[in-house]
């Protein structure tokens, strides 16, 4: 494949017993650019995410993640952390995963585990202060400053995460994510639960990772106004299949995919597509 | 040959016992999630109540056995019954949506509550009454003069657990409190709105683990002869490790953990060694647990992500 | 979850008195028949074998007695501290006075703590309590990193108790190693099987797990008391030597510490060389948690207990997190286990039974899991009020368990009921208890 892609998905299947959840699914996405994976509910995104991210393992298929410097990591290969550990992969979760009873800047400590345990010459070096563990704790905190200032949450840095209102915990959750530093973001419907104005916010914010720091970004999401105005590339699914991929205008216009998304009743399909544009 | 099915007619004896403690245990945490650490002294109850039923009315001059026994029976079901239910509803109820390690510290205390309570009401030693049901049958004579026997008390032993069992698998699949019960498992609150008095339902929950409990005391009482006030601390990590083993949650799966156990504790003794066979035992619920994370009959955890 | 809660109240406020006596009566009845056969029948083995028994209803009427003036108490009280019942036992100014007086009750308890041997100089029996309750304020934080922290349920924590105290008197009178030698080594093997213990466990989660640490516990003492070649099986392990001070004994010969000072000899030097041993075993354990909190691999430890999941999406390795806590804790547990040995001189299987896991997870949680301060406090209590009942002799254990019931029900989530963040920006606030998890662990 071209060095084109950061992401390459072929021919993906997951069956659970006897269900087929995905179903020979490819595509890819390219890097600096946000791509959306979109469809109906029970579509089966969820799970193409979870083989992404290691929590399943595929039945069938590949996914190659592509690096910067050239490293091709076969992600079906991987399980577990060890994909958001030595891929940089990371994601954040349809249910908002944070640790609430840290606080926010704990949960971002959290989220440089591996950088700072190499610095605490896993916790030895840390054990007696080593200054070579204060410089990097220092470092960890400024880049945990920078992203709460990002997300507009560093007012509130030492409360904990459990308080926050859902549409700071989401924003803190990408956060989370960002401290990794990884290579692709992989979003589990960021903009579930938010209203008009938070949702706006969050598009603004998830540009500004493409665009600043040049970080991929692959997202599940039903909200069309923020998947229509930001994505570069969307994959529309449904039951398991791909059924359309292409420009956020191509798949607007795409009869496949408005009947998908509401059946016979396209007026409505319309609508919804309508919003985004 | 013959010593292997004497063996295994032991171990299935004993394993009724652990089966039908280990329902307790079971029930209790299918519908509020925790385990009653209380249990084994329950069952401890069972035996002793069972045993001062029995002196009581031999001392009337009763001697018709299975009068005695079915006298027995039934007060000790209905008094340690009451236990349960008390149990649950000063230890247990006030806890009911608390965290999670709060039942089970409440429900540790209320084990050293029972043992204790037994021991000063009863005293510490050993008490052990005659064999009230005797005689058996020898199903078999090898050459070598080595004999199959089964015991009368062997018999009603394993009878007893399987008419209990019919009796409580008709009333979890086809009455309202089985319905209940299964409901408030799946879900309280959807239950409570849906109109299943769900306090009622623990409550019963406790009761009838509570019976069984009872049963499988006079069981002991009968089959070793003898009661003491520790003996529900083994049994009862016996039989949930019998549970366990078997699947917590599964109420077939406790019975065949049930007879898991006591068939691996009687072969591991008979072939190996006495000392050894309570570590068998919990060795290979570690070796069942490492394989098959939720036991042998347990739902398999699926992990929403 | 009833929709309706305390329902009952209101209409007792209407109802009276008539309500309170019918349910205390319910109450009495209930009591009557528990106790009718348990306590009212007394049953013993005669000299031949047969079993007597006499009648002893007096009892039973006081018991029946008291249930129902004590129903009649409880419902009173009920009704006139509200529905909320126990929260309100404890009033806000109460709490925020508690809350002051925390900032200073470590350091003051530590001074105090620092300064018994001087004060109890002359009370050997304080002295030997003092020693038993630090002995518990060190177990109880090493179970704290396991379940406190990393919120997996440790049922069998004694077991790692035993391994400590069995590897220092076995090494010390088979190969007669010096109590300074062995102490690491004894950490180090409890560390060993604590990690032993953990593989298997790793998959497991909540009951799974408590029921094979238990199971764990268990296999460890039955080996102990059947090994007998090896540990003198259930009778023990004795004359374990002493600890000297650096090499110098402690005793009454001519190179002992005193004759080398040249003050008269008391045995009650060792007793106070002892409590300020284990003193800095505790606070050695003290400190290396709280290091290891504001570590990555302690922070990893909450965010374990918090969410596992969201643990390794962020890449963090939880197999070797949960060793690591398994393994610290098991180490600090292995400590504690030789320091008991040494103390002792004595050991046996019976030290080690399922009660003390019970006790130490008991102190762990009372003291609001996780909270250092709060573990020692619950220590204090629970060992010290253990020590009170004394006296009492049978009735000891019974009036433990009861305790545990009503301290749960009172503060199911302990005494310090609130988390430290382990950093800050600008300020550290405590975090309530509410937000923070017990792991599933």
């Amino acid at each position: 494949m071209s060095g084109d892609q950061i992401l390459n998905v072929d021919r993906l299947s997951m069956r659970f017993g006897g269900i087929v959840a995905v179903q020979e699914l490819s595509f890819a996405a390219e890097p600096k650019k946000i791509t959306a994976l979109i469809g109906p509910n029970g579509a089966g995104k969820t799970t193409v995410f979870n083989c992404i991210t290691g929590f399943y393992k595929p039945s069938g298929g590949t996914i190659r993640l592509t690096h910067d410097d050239g490293r091709v990591i076969a992600l079906e290969r991987l399980n577990d952390f060890r994909i958001a550990k030595q891929a940089n992969v990371a994601r954040t979760f349809q249910n908002i995963r944070l640790f609430p009873g840290m606080t926010a800047l704990e949960n971002l400590m959290v989220a440089q585990h591996n950088a700072l345990m190499r610095a605490s010459g896993f916790t030895l070096l840390g054990l007696i202060g080593a200054p070579v563990y204060r410089i990097a704790e220092k470092r960890a905190i400024e880049l945990a400053t920078e992203w709460l200032k990002r997300v507009n949450l560093l007012d509130r840095a030492d409360d904990a995460a459990g308080n926050f209102a859902y549409g700071d915990q989401r924003r803190l959750e990408i956060a989370r994510a960002m401290c990794t530093e990884p290579a692709l973001l992989c979003l589990d419907e960021p903009a579930a639960g938010l209203n008009a104005r938070e949702s706006a916010a969050l598009s603004e914010l998830l540009l500004s990772i493409r665009d600043e720091l040049g970080t991929s970004i692959l997202l599940i999401e039903h909200d069309m106004s923020v998947v229509m105005a930001i994505s570069d590339h969307i994959v529309v699914m449904d039951h398991g299949l791909k059924i359309a991929e292409g420009t956020p205008r191509e798949v607007r216009d795409d009869p496949k995919v408005i009947a998908a998304y509401l059946g016979t009743d396209e007026e409505e399909a319309i609508a919804v597509m309508e919003s985004g544009s | 040959m013959d010593y292997f099915t004497q063996q295994l007619i032991n171990g299935l004896v004993l394993g009724s016992i652990y089966g039908l403690i280990a329902i307790g245990y079971t029930m209790v945490y299918g519908i509020v999630g925790m385990i009653n650490f209380a249990h084994g002294d329950v069952f401890m109850i069972g035996g002793f109540i069972a045993l001062i039923t029995f002196l009581l009315l031999v001392s009337t001059g009763l001697t018709a056995v299975p009068v005695i026994l079915l006298i027995v029976i039934l007060v000790s079901m209905a008094i340690t019954a009451l236990y349960g239910w008390t149990i649950e509803r000063v230890a247990y109820r006030p806890l009911r949506h608390s965290f999670r390690l709060a039942p089970m510290l409440s429900a540790i205390g209320m084990s050293f509550v029972l043992t204790n309570y037994s021991q000063v009401a009863q005293g510490a030693r050993v008490k052990p009454i005659p064999p009230l049901i005797t005689g058996g049958y020898t199903l078999h004579e090898s050459a070598a003069g080595f004999v199959i026997q089964l015991s009368n008390i062997q018999i009603v032993v394993v009878i007893t657990t399987i008419v209990l069992l019919a009796i409580f698998t008709w009333l979890v699949s086809r009455t309202r409190l089985g319905r209940d019960m299964r409901a408030c498992e799946q879900d309280q609150t959807m239950a409570a709105l849906l109109g299943v008095d769900v306090d009622r339902t623990i409550s019963m929950t406790f009761v009838i683990g509570a019976a069984l409990a009872a049963v499988a005391g006079l069981m002991y009482l009968l089959y070793y002869g003898l009661v003491d006030f520790f003996m529900g601390f083994v049994a009862g990590i016996k039989a949930f490790t019998a549970a366990v083993l078997g699947g917590i949650g599964s109420l077939p799966g406790a019975m065949l953990g049930g007879l898991a156990i006591g068939l691996i504790e009687t072969f591991w003794s008979a072939y190996f060694s006495v000392e050894y066979k309570d570590v068998a035992a919990f060795s290979i619920l570690i070796v069942v647990l490492i394989f098959m994370p939720t036991g042998l009959l347990g739902r398999p955890e699926v992990e929403k992500v | 979850m009833t929709a309706i809660p305390h329902e009952t109240t209101h209409a007792s406020r209407t109802a009276g008195i008539a309500y309170i006596l019918k349910k205390s009566l319910i109450s009495a009845l209930v009591a009557l028949v528990l106790f009718s056969l348990m306590v009212g029948v007394r049953t013993e083995a005669g000299s031949e074998g047969q079993l007597t028994y006499w009648t002893r209803f007096g009892e039973v009427a006081a018991l029946v007695a008291v249930v129902f003036g004590g129903s009649i108490v409880i419902e009173l009280l009920r009704q006139w501290i509200g529905p909320n019942g126990t929260d309100s036992l404890v009033p806000p100014a109460v709490r925020s006075g508690m809350s002051f007086l925390g900032r200073y009750l470590a350091p003051a308890l530590l001074i105090f703590t620092f300064l018994v041997p001087v004060i109890f100089y002359d009370q050997r029996y304080i002295l030997d309590l003092g020693i038993l309750v630090l002995t518990y304020v060190m177990l109880g934080w090493g179970l704290n990193v396991v379940v406190g922290l990393a919120g997996l349920l440790d049922l069998g924590y004694v077991a790692f108790y035993a391994v400590g105290a069995y590897s220092y008197a076995l090494l010390a009178t088979n190969f007669g190693w010096s109590f300074w030698i062995c102490l690491p080594l004894a950490g180090i093997l409890a560390a060993f099987w604590g990690v032993l213990l953990g593989f298997p466990v790793l998959r497991l989660r909540g009951d799974y797990l408590a029921i094979v640490t238990l199971a764990f516990g268990e296999i460890i003492r039955l080996v102990i008391i059947n090994w007998q070649s090896l540990t003198g099986g259930p009778n023990g392990v004795s004359s374990i030597p002493r600890p000297s001070f650096f090499g110098i004994p402690l005793d009454n010969s001519d190179n002992g510490l005193a004759a080398r000072l040249g003050i008269e000899y008391s045995p009650t030097h060792r007793i106070v060389f002892l409590f300020y041993v284990i003193l800095a075993l505790a606070l050695l354990t003290n400190w290396v948690t709280i290091r290891l909190r504001r570590l990555p691999i302690g922070r990893a430890w909450e965010a374990l207990r918090e969410d596992e999941v969201a643990c390794r999406a962020l890449g963090i390795n939880t197999t070797t997190t949960k060793l690591t806590a398994f393994a610290t804790g098991a180490m600090f547990g292995g400590f504690a286990g030789a320091f008991f040995a040494t103390r002792q001189g004595f050991i046996s299987p019976e030290s080690f039974t399922f009660q003390e896991s019970a006790l130490v997870l008991a102190i762990v949680v009372l003291g609001g899991m996780g909270s250092q301060l709060g573990v020692a406090l619950a220590a204090l209590a629970m060992i010290g009020g253990f020590e009170l009942f004394r006296g009492l002799e049978n009735y000891r254990m019974l009036v433990f368990g009861m305790a545990m019931v009503l301290i749960m029900i009172w503060r199911p989530r302990g005494l310090i009921g609130h988390r430290a963040p382990t950093v800050f920006l600008t300020k550290a606030h405590a975090i309530s208890s509410d937000l923070v998890k017990e792991g599933h662990g």
